[in-house]
């Protein structure tokens, strides 16, 4: 797909479904961070989903139908990266555990999720990389997603990054660490439950002071920024990524910043 | 207790506009999680002991038979006496024979889950028993007539004021307003009963092979009281809470007071090895344990052999904020939040509770917290495989996940259908996200749906990077 002469380690980024439909910019904020850090990256067209939604519904066969495609279109790379934690922990937790009795399947999903990391850690603990010349005027608290903090130790690296944009003031806001109510399908399983503890997250974040709210994935940041938006809330919202690359210009999710009042 | 987990949704948008609940969950949160951060933090080797813990917890598991067995002979060397119930009936029964048999009038029940469980309670009321709760928590829970909504905080769900109202149609006045003064009464109400009392019951939090001996803690003495001045005192306990060794007791009660209610140590932990010896000062004429297995047995030969660590903290619903925005009487039966979740449809049929593993997140906060690291998230998904295998996933949510299935493995057809889905919405969309969307209330309902760009990542890529 690209021409570019490989220099680097060649990463095929992992294109998520929210991320392709709801926030392309994420994914060419990726894309600059990856280059800027020197990556080659390539984005297969044969891709489609992780397969987590299956997994998360008990539906195991149709998992492992996308796990497969999965493996198939990346394992000749170095790397896969994608820009969530989410998906990124189901490549690299679950599909070992899907196909544990699968002796073709096993080590295939094994070796691709041993070469797969979530963004901001990728940059972070694999290349050490800095974010080049980005600014960011504005305070901002970051919102801890529990598949990157608890499945793949995400914590320290995006705060680390976003304190060398410049004009960026982090405020950490009150249980950084609590579930926003999005989990997938929980959302509108149950809409009460999950209208309940966005509710709580939106009053922490109000209560930080912070007038952007960040993130590494995008099922919680919509899911924020859309009650942001519904309570008429002034605070924007952007993927982490977007911050990073210095492409957090626009109004960010739900164009919350243009209900500003 | 009957199962009421099938009206999980109900009573769970129920409980969120119940105001009283709110302010009651609220304010035990805080206070649960901020103390067992604080106690982990001050002990080193916490994490330490959390591997130890689950290491022995499955090395016992693997020999359950064996540490059992050494149990019940050590007990019975001690002059007590060791019953076996498979299910909750035969329990009961065991448990109603022994009271029948020293025609118990009055019984004192410490607080004890597996009594729960087997529907005990009622059981004893309706054999012309008077049974009074002495755990405080238990006690206000019975005059409330309500089940526990939490395994070691039962009233939580309560406000003061609720009990001050309690308290006054109970005990007739004066109505008292402070803590200490509510305190004060129940004990002074409960001090009678205990030396009345033919029958004791507490739990078991640990069982002892080596010794034979039953180990309980509590925060008030009231286990001390119920299990010593009764003239019979039986345990009931389920089969998985043995150890070998009181120096692995000691590994657990470590674990256990951290875990639960953020103490280095509860108030007091009481090891009870049979009757009343002679030389004794005080104790029963009679040591009973009740060993329950009810669907653990079961559980061992199993995928869920996992979540008989369990050693009752109540840390994964403290941690839960699906529990933290219900409270535990939505889960509908006698263990709520995620170690409910997960005992609930093993024990009383995945059927009856189709809600619970499925009102999850999985964020894995539970897990982070299990003092005997319980991975109850995959166990929750695990049940949710289960019920998709079992066929007892909705027809909608079925046909859903066959549409996807067969649109995402067909990359071509996804990303078009991913175009006109970006299109569209963006289209619809007024100021950046779209207000309503007939199809997706459930999300409409609760908070705007960001919109789209217009055009997909992978068609902008391409259009990019193929004119390279």
């Amino acid at each position: 797909m690209t021409e570019t002469p490989t220099r680097g380690p060649r990463v095929g980024l992992f294109a998520t479904c929210l991320m392709n439909v709801f926030r392309p910019n994420v994914g060419f904020s990726a894309v600059k961070l990856l280059e800027d850090a020197g990556c080659t990256v390539e984005v297969p067209a044969n891709q489609t989903c992780c397969g987590q939604p299956g997994y998360n519904s008990g539906d195991y066969d149709a998992a492992r139908a996308l796990a497969r495609q999965v493996i198939e279109a990346f394992e000749h790379y170095d790397y896969i990266v994608g820009p969530s934690g989410s998906c990124m922990a189901t490549i690299r937790h679950d599909y070992p555990v899907l196909f544990q009795n699968d002796d073709v399947w096993r080590p295939r999903a094994q070796a691709l999720s041993e070469k797969s990391w979530e963004l901001l850690s990728f940059l972070a603990d694999v290349l050490h990389a800095a974010p080049a010349d980005a600014r960011y005027d504005g305070t901002v608290t970051y919102h801890d997603s529990c598949s990157g903090l608890r499945g793949l130790g995400i914590k320290g690296q995006p705060r680390a990054l976003l304190g060398e944009v410049d004009g960026l003031k982090l405020k950490e806001m009150e249980d950084s660490e609590v579930c926003c109510g999005f989990g997938g399908t929980f959302c509108v399983k149950y809409p009460e439950i999950s209208e309940k503890m966005v509710e709580d997250k939106v009053r922490n974040i109000l209560a930080s002071g912070a007038d952007t709210l960040v993130g590494g994935d995008l099922g919680c940041l919509m899911n924020i920024a859309g009650r942001l938006k519904r309570i008429h809330a002034p605070v924007k919202v952007f993927h982490t990524a977007e911050v990073l690359a210095g492409l957090a210009d626009g109004p960010g999710l739900a164009g919350a910043a243009k209900e500003a009042d | 207790m009957e199962i009421r987990s099938k009206e999980f949704k109900d009573r769970a948008v129920f409980a969120i506009h119940d105001a009283s609940l709110q302010q009651a969950l609220g304010k035990a949160r805080g206070g649960f999680v901020g103390k067992r951060a604080q106690q982990a933090a001050e002990l080193p080797e916490f994490e330490q002991l959390r591997e130890e813990a689950k290491n022995t917890k499955n090395h016992i598991l693997d020999h359950l038979d064996h540490y059992l067995e050494r149990y019940e002979a050590a007990v019975t060397a001690a002059g007590g006496h060791v019953h076996w119930a498979r299910d909750a009936e035969e329990a009961r029964k065991i448990i109603l024979d022994i009271c029948q048999r020293v025609d118990a009038k009055t019984v004192t029940k410490g607080k004890s889950m597996v009594s729960e469980e087997i529907g005990l309670n009622e059981a004893l009321i309706d054999n012309g028993m008077e049974v009074i709760e002495t755990d405080l928590g238990e006690y206000i829970i019975q005059l409330a007539h309500e089940p526990p909504s939490h395994i070691i905080a039962p009233a939580v769900h309560k406000t003061k004021d609720q009990v001050s109202d309690l308290f006054e149609a109970a005990h007739g006045g004066p109505r008292k307003t402070e803590v200490p003064d509510l305190v004060n009464e129940a004990r002074m109400v409960l001090r009678d009963k205990y030396f009345r009392a033919d029958v004791g019951i507490t739990g078991g939090n640990f069982l002892v092979a080596e010794t034979g001996s039953s180990i309980i803690v509590t925060n008030e003495g009231n286990g001390d009281l119920t299990q010593t001045l009764a003239k019979v005192h039986i345990v009931t306990s389920g089969i998985e809470r043995v150890v070998p060794t009181l120096d692995d007791a000691t590994l657990f009660l470590r674990l256990l007071a951290r875990s639960a209610t953020g103490q280095e140590t509860e108030t007091y932990t009481t090891i009870s090895t049979g009757p009343r010896r002679a030389d004794d000062l005080d104790g029963p004429e009679e040591y009973h344990v009740v060993l329950v297995d009810n669907g653990r047995s079961k559980m061992l030969a199993g995928r869920f052999k996992d979540m008989l660590r369990c050693i009752r903290c109540g840390a994964c619903m403290n941690h839960c904020p699906v529990y933290g925005a219900v409270g535990g009487h939505a889960y509908g039966w006698v263990y709520p939040g995620p170690m409910g979740s997960v005992l609930t449809p093993l024990i009383k049929g995945l059927d009856n509770a189709y809600d619970l593993p499925n009102a999850c997140t999985l964020n894995g906060r539970c897990a982070s917290v299990c003092p005997v690291k319980i991975p109850l998230p995959d166990l929750l998904r695990e049940l949710r495989h289960m019920q998709h295998q079992q066929d007892l996933t909705p027809v909608m949510q079925k046909r859903a996940l066959k549409v996807w299935r067969y649109v995402a493995t067909r990359p071509k057809l996804y990303h078009a259908l991913e175009q006109v889905g970006a299109r569209v919405l963006s289209a619809i969309a007024r100021n950046g996200s779209i207000r309503r969307l007939p199809l997706a209330s459930g999300w409409t309902d609760v908070r705007d749906l960001p919109a789209p760009a217009g055009r997909t990542f992978l068609e902008l890529w391409q259009g990019k990077r193929g004119q390279k």
